[in-house]
């Protein structure tokens, strides 16, 4: 029960401090802007003709794919904004020292903290998502082939990054966590990108870095299976007969991950809060 | 198990190489008023921290109303009848006074039915109720120990710590936190009180332990930490210890003898004494000692 007191906790936090009220804000202004760059796509031409139906969607396709990624990435500094002070911002400040003196276990802090600020990630990007998608739905009539396997790969990294900041947050301060867990999102990205690379020219050393990054921190995998879920048939099927060559390019995916990647990605997930747990229990107030 | 409320054997403290709690013994019996009382930095915060299990202890063992620290269930159970005052006191800004107090009755595993009527009686007892729906950030410190203090007494507990329960308050708050232990005491409440201020001890508690760099100097009621009097007697051509029967503990300054522990009718006794044994006695003061004197005595302080 505990685990719940206090994320509602968290979440009132989030809410009262008008976290959410600023980034519904932004996000609606993202939106506006980016659909109406959607609605000027039809209004192209090529030698005084409209583009065909076909051409329109393909760019609208590819133009959702960056949008999306900008999307991915807001919702994954937010994600670490409010993790990483979360456990570190209480010790800090005090607060923790009345809630913890309470009948609480320190697992069920971490975990309601968790639960908490979760349920804000996941509310965010699947409303974010869903606006986003309908409002290019309306503007040239394109909806990608899987948007709810695509969501769920968004909200699977978010899920991550937000594990790896509650960690960091069980030992440093905030900004040092916020940091440290931004620096290594970055690194994972540009891991896939070098894994591509390595691919595209054979070497297994470098494809195997890549791999490795993947596995350090999947937040670049899980990306590559949400990409792979906005790709339209034509574009998948156009990338692959030019062989691994797209495989360097953080914006397509030639095939969703393996089952075997997402089992390891929910164990990371286990293991990152179980890792927490532990360097919260042992943690002087 | 100890009956006692609190209960600590060789508790201890280390952070590297800093000791900031070595080999703490202490009984709190149930129903007393008990004060902590030392300087700043003596160790009295880490040793309720270690009570709360908010720190781990490098040695020893502590019990809270007969569990152990070390066991986990045992202690969190016991925590439940506990209410604790954090020095450093700093609650939800972003909450209202009742919806921190909400907040504890809910972690404190209180029925949902008991939080209103629980929230206002505590809000009462600290003089908060017209500020019962005002968010925490726009409290004073004095307003927001205040509400600490509420929260520490929800739900009737057994045990009570308050960690410097009067630091940010006015002369009219400090006398309301007093006239709050004196009800806690009649209802029975153990009350466990960390301070540096000797008045405040000397007003309310009934037992006390002095605490100074990680270790209890002296402890028991007033009366026998300031056992009788203090008469200091200046006196020469005495030999060593020939005056060692009179009082409790003796220190030499100087010419002057200080002689702690005896009753002031006894100074005729030990001037005679004094003489018989070839003694040429120059002045004779007795002293009422105050907890003052005793605690900067013990703490290696000239009064």
């Amino acid at each position: 029960m505990a685990v719940i007191t206090i994320a509602r906790l968290a979440i009132r936090e989030v809410v009262r401090r008008r976290l959410i009220l600023a980034l519904v804000a932004l996000t609606l202004l993202a939106v506006a802007l980016t659909s109406w760059g959607f609605s000027r796509i039809p209004t192209i031409t090529q030698r005084g003709v409209p583009l065909p139906d076909v051409q329109v969607k393909l760019i609208a396709s590819q133009l959702l794919i960056l949008v999306m990624f900008m999307f991915s990435n807001v919702l994954a500094l937010s994600a670490v904004f409010v993790a990483s002070p979360s456990l570190s911002g209480d010790i800090e400040s005090g607060i923790a020292l009345a809630l913890l003196a309470r009948p609480i276990s320190r697992r069920d802090y971490v975990l309601g903290k968790w639960a908490g600020l979760a349920a804000l990630v996941v509310a965010y990007a699947a409303a974010t998502i869903a606006i986003e998608l309908a409002a290019v739905d309306l503007a040239v009539g394109y909806v990608p082939p899987r948007p709810l396997e695509f969501a769920a790969f968004i909200l699977a990294e978010g899920l991550v990054l937000l594990s790896l900041a509650i960690l960091l947050s069980t030992r440093v301060s905030g900004m040092v966590g916020g940091v440290v867990a931004l620096v290594l999102f970055g690194m994972a990205w540009l891991g896939g990108i070098v894994g591509g690379i390595g691919a595209v020219f054979g070497n297994d050393v470098i494809e195997n870095t890549g791999i490795a990054t993947k596995l350090i921190l999947p937040t670049d995998g899980l990306w590559r299976g949400a990409v792979y879920h906005l790709q339209p048939a034509a574009v998948l099927a156009a990338a692959n007969a030019a062989g691994p060559a797209a495989a360097a390019n953080p914006f397509f995916a030639a095939a969703p991950p393996a089952a075997a990647y997402l089992a390891w990605c929910a164990l990371w997930v286990v293991a990152m809060l179980t890792l927490a747990v532990a360097s919260f229990r042992a943690r002087e107030i | 198990m100890s009956d006692a409320a609190i209960r600590t054997a060789d508790l201890g403290k280390r952070y590297g190489r800093i000791t900031a709690l070595a080999g703490l013994a202490l009984e709190v019996p149930r129903g007393a008023v008990f004060g902590f009382l030392g300087p700043n930095g003596a160790g009295k915060t880490t040793a309720v921290k270690l009570l709360l299990g908010l720190s781990s202890p490098t040695s020893g063992e502590a019990w809270l109303l007969g569990a152990p620290v070390s066991d986990a269930a045992a202690h969190r159970a016991a925590r439940g009848r506990v209410g604790y005052l954090p020095e450093l006191f700093r609650y939800q800004g972003w909450l209202t006074a009742r919806e921190v107090l909400a907040l504890h009755c809910d972690l404190m595993g209180l029925a949902r039915s008991l939080w209103q009527r629980e929230s206002d009686r505590v809000l009462d007892v600290v003089s908060l109720t017209d500020r019962a729906g005002t968010r925490v950030s726009t409290f004073s410190k004095g307003m927001q120990q205040r509400l600490g203090l509420a929260a520490a007494l929800l739900g009737s507990p057994d045990l009570v710590l308050l960690d410097e329960p009067t630091s940010a308050l006015d002369p009219v708050g400090r006398h309301d936190v007093r006239e709050i232990i004196r009800a806690l005491r009649a209802q029975g409440t153990t009350v466990f009180l960390n301070s540096h201020l000797l008045s405040e001890v000397e007003l309310v508690c009934d037992r006390v332990a002095i605490v100074d760099r990680g270790r209890v100097v002296a402890s028991g009621t007033f009366d026998e930490l300031l056992a009788g009097d203090t008469v200091r007697i200046r006196v020469t051509g005495l030999p060593d210890d020939g005056l060692a029967r009179f009082g409790t503990q003796q220190q030499r300054d100087g010419e002057w003898l200080v002689i702690r522990g005896m009753d002031a009718s006894g100074i005729p006794d030990l001037v005679v004494e004094a003489i018989r044994l070839g003694g040429r006695v120059h002045a004779v003061e007795p002293a009422h000692e105050s907890l003052e004197d005793r605690f900067l005595s013990l703490l290696g302080k000239d009064p």
